[in-house]
């Protein structure tokens, strides 16, 4: 089976191209470095099925990150290779096309963004840029699909031409200079208000105001969406369940099955927060409590991706970020974290140094709350007050700033410069933001849902063999001494490795004064990512820088739960 | 006059004269559209020796300001 590999600068839509060719979903973003890893699919044309692989995007063949390796390692698998080019900039994607036909693999030219061009009055003469690079050239727009079959029909006639030879960079420059001349021509473009926003929204002075308001309102949007999904879809439909459940429960009888299936009922009815049956809490949990505000996440995400502002969102906190060791980049897992940390942990690739990685990831782990954190904090403190939600969120806050600020001076390694383009804005497509959305979410329902499931069986597991008890034994002086909670929330804390969001039922029988519970939910989400992000941190950052960030995070948690206990608790 | 982009005003051009530098530096930046005989204008400076905002070609990038400080300027004449 032929390899034919997607190559292409950063932020040409090869994303989109790619899931036009396999009929694959495949997330793409108004930002570059979306894709950091590759994505595979298939594709039938002439009477063979070929694979396709859709690389990283990078700007030459000389790689400046791990992501551009990537692309680089995905380029010496090829047997074919469609370069994508955005024809709004042509000149500056014309180095890496150079650079892939000197090594003389096939190559067919794809000038996405066609309708774009036009717009800017950007014209191109196709037949003579063919004739200057002696391969096939195919405009297209890979959102509306114009050009595939184009494309599709016209794959086989690309060629590795044998009159370009392998040139030197300024040489390249000189033929991509000679190319411009001959093939297009710009006409004047006048400025529209899409550019003035685009200039306040990256200025400090009216960028930093307009960001903070965006945020907040994005924020707020959030919550309320999750809230109506609460309220109007998924309580109604677990209110039809409890009959149902409420049957098994007598059908099975006193046991360990019912114990381990429905659990413990509070005056004969189910409570679904505290039962912590796999068939009440383990379903109720993660599809009412999590899923909504996942949905509700992942939707204001995509529109906040695809319109392009969080280029700019990178270029507004870049300051800050440097002072983390970091640079503004950084921002974009910091996001993605606020969903689920294992995407965020994961996006951490597409920064330059392996310092800049190691601290994006473990900060995303100890201070970042995802969507299931969130629902552990309001879950538990949301009857007492959004005084204490906020405490809660303040704390994880001083402890990014300070953690990022001490990460930075304790790792050795270089922080580079932030070199990031910034998209135009575009309006988000609808369709394309419902299909990221659902990806999200189904990739959530498949990834964490299990894990969600899991902990619940192993938590009965666990109490039934008398291990919580045990390992509860001892941590209690810590938990009791130090952190001034009673020693029953030792296990709510233990669980908390499994699933955060599970450790609510348990806390809040305990009794404990809402101070105590800011305290131990705040503890639940720094001292240590669920299971899930932990496995990925293992597989990103390696054993050793593993160990590192572990350490770094009971350290924090041991000092943040004592200097809690003593400013809130007065003891 | 020959000045760093970083020194240039708000909102004003310049042409790119010479990238100083190592060569993987330049070349990062050509690769990006900052090149020589290029227009450049000055989009935003971020204060606190934040990150500058250039705009070549239609097209706007962010750039820390040490990288920045290596690309030397002329007004046109």
């Amino acid at each position: 089976m032929k390899k034919i590999v997607l190559m292409g600068n950063p932020n040409v839509g090869k994303s989109v191209v790619f899931s036009r060719l396999t009929g694959t979903n495949v997330i793409a973003s108004n930002y570059p470095g979306t894709t950091v890893d590759f994505s595979k699919g298939k594709m039938c044309f002439g009477k063979e099925g070929h694979e396709i692989i859709d690389a990283p995007g990078t700007y030459s063949l000389e790689p400046s990150n791990k992501a551009e390796e990537v692309a680089l390692e995905m380029f010496g698998l090829a047997d074919l290779i469609i370069d994508v080019a955005d024809a709004t900039n042509l000149e500056r994607n014309l180095y890496l096309t150079l650079q892939l036909l000197e090594q003389k693999k096939p190559v067919i030219l794809v000038l996405n963004m066609w309708d774009e061009a036009r717009h800017t009055g950007i014209i191109i003469d196709l037949k003579k840029l063919e004739n200057e690079l002696h391969i096939p050239v195919v405009p297209t727009v890979a959102l509306s699909g114009e050009g595939f079959s184009d494309l599709v029909r016209r794959l086989d006639e690309a060629r590795s031409p044998v009159e370009i030879e392998p040139m030197n960079d300024s040489e390249r420059w000189m033929k991509i200079g000679e190319i411009i001349g001959n093939v297009q021509q710009v006409t004047h473009r006048h400025h529209t208000i899409w550019d003035w926003i685009s200039e306040a929204s990256i200025r400090p002075l009216t960028g930093l105001p307009l960001a903070l308001v965006l945020i907040f309102t994005a924020l707020w949007v959030v919550r309320f969406i999750g809230e109506t999904l609460i309220a109007y879809i998924f309580n109604p439909f677990f209110s039809l369940y409890t009959p149902l459940a409420m049957n098994i429960n007598a059908w099975l009888g006193p046991g360990f099955l019912q114990a381990l299936l429905i659990g413990k009922l509070s005056d004969g009815q189910i409570d679904y927060i505290q039962s912590m049956g796999l068939l009440t809490t383990g379903i109720y949990v993660p599809f009412a409590m999590v899923l909504p505000y996942i949905i509700a996440f992942y939707s204001v995400l995509a529109v906040f991706e695809d319109s392009g502002y969080l280029p700019r969102l990178a270029t507004l906190t870049d300051t800050l970020f440097h002072r983390f060791g970091m640079h503004g980049f950084g921002i974009i897992p910091v996001f993605l974290g606020l969903g689920c940390n294992v995407p965020g942990v994961l996006a951490t690739r597409s920064l330059e140094t392996k310092k800049q990685r190691f601290i994006a990831a473990t900060l995303i782990a100890i201070s970042v709350p995802c969507m299931a954190k969130n629902a552990m904090v309001f879950g538990i403190l949301g009857s007492y007050g959004t005084g204490y939600i906020i405490l809660v969120f303040a704390t994880l806050f001083i402890v990014f700033v300070s953690s990022g600020l001490i990460l930075n001076r304790l790792m050795k390694g270089d922080s580079p410069e932030i070199c990031l383009e910034i998209p135009p804005y575009r309006k988000p497509d609808t369709m394309t933001v419902l299909k990221k959305t659902w990806m999200r979410i189904r990739w959530f329902l498949k990834e964490a849902i299990p894990f969600l499931f899991l902990g619940v069986l192993l938590i009965n597991v666990l109490y039934a063999v008398g291990f919580v008890e045990w390992l509860g034994g001892i941590f209690a002086p810590v938990i009791q001494g130090w952190f001034g909670l009673p020693r029953e929330a030792t296990t709510a804390l233990l669980i908390g490795f499994l699933r955060k969001d599970l450790a609510v039922g348990m806390l809040l029988p305990l009794g404990m004064s809402p101070l105590q519970l800011v305290i131990a939910t705040t503890l639940l989400t720094i001292y240590f990512p669920c299971v899930g992000t932990f496995a990925v941190m293992f597989r990103e950052l390696g054993i050793r820088d593993m160990i590192k960030a572990t350490a770094f995070m009971a350290g924090t948690a041991f000092v943040v739960g004592g200097a809690m206990r003593l400013v809130l608790l007065g003891i | 006059m020959e000045q760093p982009v970083t020194f240039l005003e708000t909102g004003n051009t310049a042409v790119i004269l010479r990238l100083e530098g190592g060569h993987w530096f330049q070349n990062k930046m050509r690769v990006m559209g900052i090149r020589e005989q290029k227009t450049i204008r000055l989009v935003a400076k971020h204060p606190f020796n934040g990150p500058v905002v250039v705009e070549v070609d239609g097209r706007e990038i962010t750039i820390g300001c040490r990288m920045a400080d290596h690309i030397i300027t002329g007004v046109p004449e």
